[in-house]
């Protein structure tokens, strides 16, 4: 066992790990940060997506300890981000979740969407998301849901 | 789904590396001492216990590995830079040489959670013939730069596999960096890969360079099943033009199968047409 400090959603937070450990076994296991799901193990369902160090990264393939003293975001740690609140809102009316468990990955991914590509077009919103597997809503409520963001925020006064 | 144990470090430096690859006393005659960097293909690898290592060390912090710089005519590309920064290319401190090729080729490896970890030497050294670099560096006859005890070595990237997944780095070493050509404003490229979904590994790759300042005119064909097969002169590429001598490369390289051979000559069609209609 290894101690490993992370700095999680703006806290400090140190646990022992088995250097085996995934960052996304450490959060819900060590952490108690059950919000990141895990589906596949493997990388390819996005349902572990967290931010590190601000970029989404895929917490099922990356090792705890490779993040020893860096910066997490996990979907509990964006309760006063104006973005997601918008992303909320947004999922909620366009019916972009059913069962919710690809959401933690889903919101993440919108967010880097939203902050990267803010000038996205429903195609390039569906490449960008090519990572995140839903298998309850067919997407299109959740390409609805970040058009509507991204509308939004390209309507909104300059700031 | 849960990796079996292996003990994990993290280094600072290439020589602090280079140490913790030896074997050390205690170590089992099989250990396997494994450099990894974003874990991005190892990961999955590790966590379906297809690879069980003793032990991993970590390059991804060392600052010399993620150095981008340019010598005169090449640029070397630290082994840890990961694909994000060479899609974000200046902005990310990674110039782009190549009127647009490595920024977007890196722009559609996987899936951008990917490719903020996955590096372009783990995707090198991994060597797995589906992945987008390993035909690229092959179509740009790019040079592989290799730290070991004894110092650097150098090897073309046409000598640097000798199979899929089976590189010329020995045991106790590590690829350092990747140094690619500076193309001129004459450049031209292509590439062209299929994929049955957005940032699935590909099926078929299709790659064509041409940059009359340096006298280049090379094509490569990348396969999932065995590594990438060039063709390099100006008349051999422009010949690929023709379906008939393609499927003489396809022969080549063993892909008999009617439909993959279909794809093969899909990917290159799709690439000369890019070629035809780019603006020069």
């Amino acid at each position: 066992m290894t101690p490993i400090t992370l700095h999680v959603n703006g806290r400090t937070l140190r646990a022992d790990s088995e250097d085996r450990t995934s960052l996304a076994d450490h959060l819900r296991e060590q952490l108690g940060l059950t919000g990141t799901h895990i589906g596949c193990e493997h990388g390819v369902c996005g349902a572990c997506t967290v931010q590190l160090d601000g970029a989404p990264v895929r917490a099922c393939i990356t090792l705890a300890a490779a993040c020893q003293g860096r910066a997490l975001r996990t979907v509990e740690g964006f309760a006063d981000d104006p973005l997601m609140a918008q992303l909320r809102a947004a999922f909620s009316a366009e019916h972009a979740l059913q069962c919710g468990y690809c959401t933690p990955g889903m919101l993440i991914t919108a967010h880097d969407i939203a902050t990267r590509l803010p000038q996205a077009d429903e195609e390039l919103i569906r490449l960008e998301l090519a990572g995140n597997l839903c298998r309850c809503t067919g997407y299109r409520g959740i390409v609805r849901a970040i058009q509507r963001v991204l509308a939004e925020r390209l309507s909104l006064p300059t700031r | 789904m849960k990796a079996a144990p292996f003990a994990y470090d993290a280094c600072d430096s290439t020589t602090q590396a280079l140490a913790l690859l030896q074997p050390r006393a205690g170590d089992a005659d099989d250990a396997l001492l494994l450099p990894c960097s974003g874990t991005q293909s190892l990961g999955p690898m590790l966590n379906l216990r297809l690879s069980r290592p003793a032990r991993l060390v970590d390059l991804s912090r060392i600052p010399a590995l993620n150095a981008v710089t340019r010598q005169g005519g090449r640029l070397r590309i630290g082994a840890a830079v990961t694909h994000a920064r060479i899609e974000d290319g200046d902005a990310a401190g990674v110039p782009d040489v190549t009127r647009g090729l490595l920024p977007q080729v890196a722009a559609h490896i996987a899936y951008r959670a990917v490719r903020n970890r996955g590096t372009v030497g783990g995707s090198l050294a991994h060597g797995d013939p589906a992945g987008d670099w390993v035909s690229v560096m092959t179509l740009l006859d790019a040079q592989l730069l290799i730290a070991g005890p004894s110092g650097e070595r150098r090897v073309a990237s046409s000598g640097f596999y000798a199979g899929p997944y089976t590189t010329a780095l020995q045991a106790g070493e590590i690829l350092a960096a990747v140094e690619v050509p500076v193309f001129s404003d004459r450049a031209r490229w292509a590439y062209r890969k299929l994929c049955r979904k957005p940032g699935e590994l590909a099926d078929a790759i299709a790659g064509l360079w041409f940059d009359p300042a340096l006298g280049v005119a090379r094509a490569v064909l990348g396969a999932p099943d065995g590594m990438p097969h060039t063709v390099s002169g100006e008349a051999a590429v422009q010949a690929l033009r023709d379906p008939v001598a393609v499927g003489l490369q396809l022969d080549a390289l063993h892909i008999t199968d009617p439909v993959q051979r279909g794809w093969h000559q899909a990917m290159l069609r799709r690439a000369w047409l890019d070629i035809d209609t780019a603006s020069p």
